[in-house]
């Protein structure tokens, strides 16, 4: 078995928003469904630091960004379309 | 209701954009939103950014700026037109956000702002900002996809600005008859004041115009204003005050030609305006240009504005007729500038007129001619930016020299396109009278308020060593020019030559036929002379001949026996007549 291919996300979240947290279950459930994958999980509250989450860029939350393997990839939303999210992270083709 | 609401009055703040704050009465809501909606490219940016830029030029208040639609870096390129120095403002005190989500950027599901404004909330706060602009919210709004979330969307950014008591401005692009009108319906009900910007096309060029459609709990001046963009940026065109209130001077100064001053009964009032008419070619701008010239060598700043005439060729036209400019701006004191009237709308040769002013502090001021700006859109609006442009002129104390080209030739009944005749106080019109086959120049002055003018036409005449004004003779109701009047002048020389020797001729004849008379008085007095004495001679002496004649009478008688009853004998009267004159001779 190969080893497996690590993924580097960063999840914005605006702290327990309903969208935030539904975003936060999405991309849980997507971990554990693609075991082959491995999941490096970064999550951000921009309540928490604004200033970081406006330097990084990020308008909506929540937002989540995949920073490797390249091509990075920007996804808006509560991930609740999963295929699109799959698709965008290079995890399905 | 709106009475009992103005208990207190709304703070406001100025937002320095020329004629806005006079419509509003005051500028902006202060913490309070407005909503500027229109079309593209009516200006909502440059409103909003430039309500930013003076509020952080002039109160030092710090602002952010976040931008939906277009890039900060585009945006800070179409500002760097405007002299707003938005660099320098970018260091501490404005902060510009780019907003715009990437087309990249993946959808999936529902997203909400609050990330956005906890993130705008920071940054306000670190850089403690009293000013927001949300520019192009439509752009992020259609993100949603889903009206529903719009609304909540639209309730969240109200609720933040209430929170953060921030004075903000959110652009709106609307465009007539799109489906998410709704939610900007909504909008308008949720702000406090709403500025509506439009942009038109009318004869190929565009127009802008702003109009204040809500001002919760303020007074404001409603109807359409027109927009124009100068070096400052946008401004309004306020509606003309009332009131004229121009300071009225009693001080002279010359027009370049010392008969029209005169005629102008010493020069044209210092800061008044003159207005010249006529057909082309009838010299208006040399007229002109001997003002600017006459201005310059006083020493006063002059201000010489062109319209579709290029400055090179107007210093060499005029240098032709002996009015030279070009060491005048050499020196600094006149400044030229010409513009194309085509395809650059009236409000914005105006725009740019003042900045001119501003820049070059003129006491004397030319457009030539005015009435170009007729080309430049509509003609309505070119009529209002005419007058306003003079009464800003003298608004300044310049005295301006405007020219106009007229359309017909009769100054009784001529009005120029853009009815400035009337606004102008003096009026001289240029015509040309056609006569045995030459054009000639008529000047007339038509008015002249607070003068006693002349009402004389005099003929504009023009040589290498200047334009001249020169009497004109009327010949049998008819005004003469050109060779007719040369041909009179001479006429009149001639006659008066010949009237003069005429005169001499007859003074000669009157002293001729004076010292004949009296020659002949003296001759006559030595006549007189000699019959008096005479008379006297003969008087005494006849007395003795009568005596001695009878005497000799009896003595003859005697001698020869006569018949003494004839005693006047026949022959005795002819020989008595010559011994009397023998006696006579005798006495003597």
């Amino acid at each position: 078995m190969r080893a497996r291919k690590t993924v580097k996300l960063r999840l914005y979240v605006a702290d327990s928003a309903p969208n935030s947290a539904r975003a936060i279950a999405n991309l849980a459930a997507i971990r554990k469904e693609h075991l082959q994958f491995s999941f490096k999980l970064e999550i951000v509250d921009v309540l928490k630091f604004p200033l970081r989450a406006l330097a990084d860029g990020i308008l909506v939350t929540p937002h989540l960004a995949k920073l490797s393997p390249l091509p990075a990839a920007k996804i808006v939303g509560d991930l609740s379309n999963r295929s699109r999210v799959l698709l965008a992270l290079g995890v399905k083709r | 209701m709106r009475g009992v609401a103005v208990a207190k009055p709304l703070p406001k703040i100025a937002t320095g954009i020329a004629g806005f704050d006079d419509l509003s009465r005051g500028g902006l809501p202060r913490r309070r939103t407005t909503l500027l909606k229109g079309g593209p490219g009516s200006g909502k940016t440059v409103f909003a950014l430039q309500c930013l830029v003076n509020a952080a030029r002039r109160r030092q208040e710090r602002g952010l700026f976040v931008a939906f639609e277009e890039s900060s870096r585009q945006i800070l390129a179409n500002a760097a037109t405007f002299d707003w120095g938005l660099p320098a403002l970018m260091k501490g005190k404005l902060f510009f956000l780019d907003a715009r989500l990437s087309p990249e950027v993946v959808h999936s599901g529902e997203f909400d702002l609050g990330g956005m404004l906890a993130m705008l909330k920071a940054k306000k706060d670190a850089l403690g900002a009293g000013w927001i602009v949300f520019d192009g919210i439509d752009v992020l709004l259609t993100l949603l996809r889903d009206p529903a979330a719009e609304m909540r969307e639209i309730y969240r950014i109200r609720d933040w600005l209430a929170d953060n008591e921030l004075s903000a401005i959110i652009t709106a692009k609307t465009e007539g008859g799109l489906s998410d009108a709704v939610n900007y319906d909504f909008m308008q009900f949720m702000v406090d004041c709403v500025v509506r910007l439009a942009r038109r096309l009318e004869h190929g060029v565009s127009l802008h115009r702003l109009q204040i459609t809500k001002y919760r709990g303020s007074d404001f001046v409603p109807g359409e204003f027109p927009v124009s963009f100068g070096a400052s940026g946008m401004e309004v065109a306020p509606p003309e005050p009332a009131e004229i209130r121009h300071p009225a001077s009693t001080v002279r100064i010359s027009t370049g030609f010392e008969r029209l001053d005169k005629m102008l009964g010493g020069g044209l009032l210092r800061g008044s305006s003159t207005l010249v008419t006529g057909l082309p070619g009838t010299s208006k701008t040399t007229l002109a240009g001997k003002f600017a010239e006459a201005a310059c060598r006083r020493g006063e700043r002059t201000l010489f504005v062109s319209f579709d005439e290029g400055a090179e060729p107007l210093v060499r036209n005029l240098a032709s007729v002996g009015i030279l400019l070009k060491p005048l701006v050499g020196s600094g004191l006149l400044r030229m500038y010409s513009a194309r009237t085509e395809s650059t709308a009236a409000e914005d040769h105006l725009a740019k007129l003042k900045a001119l002013i501003r820049e070059h502090r003129p006491r004397c001021m030319v457009i030539d001619p005015l009435s170009a700006i007729a080309k430049a859109g509509g003609l309505v609006a070119a009529r209002a930016v005419a007058s306003r442009l003079i009464y800003m002129v003298k608004d300044e104390g310049i005295t301006v020299f405007v020219t106009a080209i007229n359309v017909g030739d009769d100054p009784a009944t001529e009005a120029t396109e853009l009815q400035i005749s009337t606004i102008a106080d003096t009026w001289i019109h240029l015509s040309y009278l056609i006569r045995s086959g030459e054009r000639n120049r008529a000047l007339t002055i038509i008015k002249s308020r607070g003068t006693r003018h002349s009402n004389q036409v005099r003929e504009l005449v023009l040589g290498n060593a200047g334009p001249v004004l020169a009497d004109v003779y009327t010949a049998g109701g008819e005004v003469l020019m050109g060779t007719m009047r040369w041909e009179k002048e001479d006429e009149e020389r001639s006659k008066t030559l010949q009237r003069r020797a005429d005169f001499e001729r007859k003074r000669r004849e009157l002293q001729v036929s004076e010292a004949d008379t009296r020659t002949r008085i003296t001759g006559l007095q030595q006549d007189l002379e000699r019959q008096r004495s005479e008379l006297a001679l003969y008087s005494s002496g006849n007395e003795a001949r009568i005596v001695s004649s009878s005497e000799r009478e009896k003595e003859l008688r005697r001698i020869r026996s006569a018949d003494p009853a004839n005693p006047n004998g026949g022959d005795g009267s002819a020989n008595r007549g010559k011994k009397a004159r023998k006696a006579v001779r005798h006495a003597r």
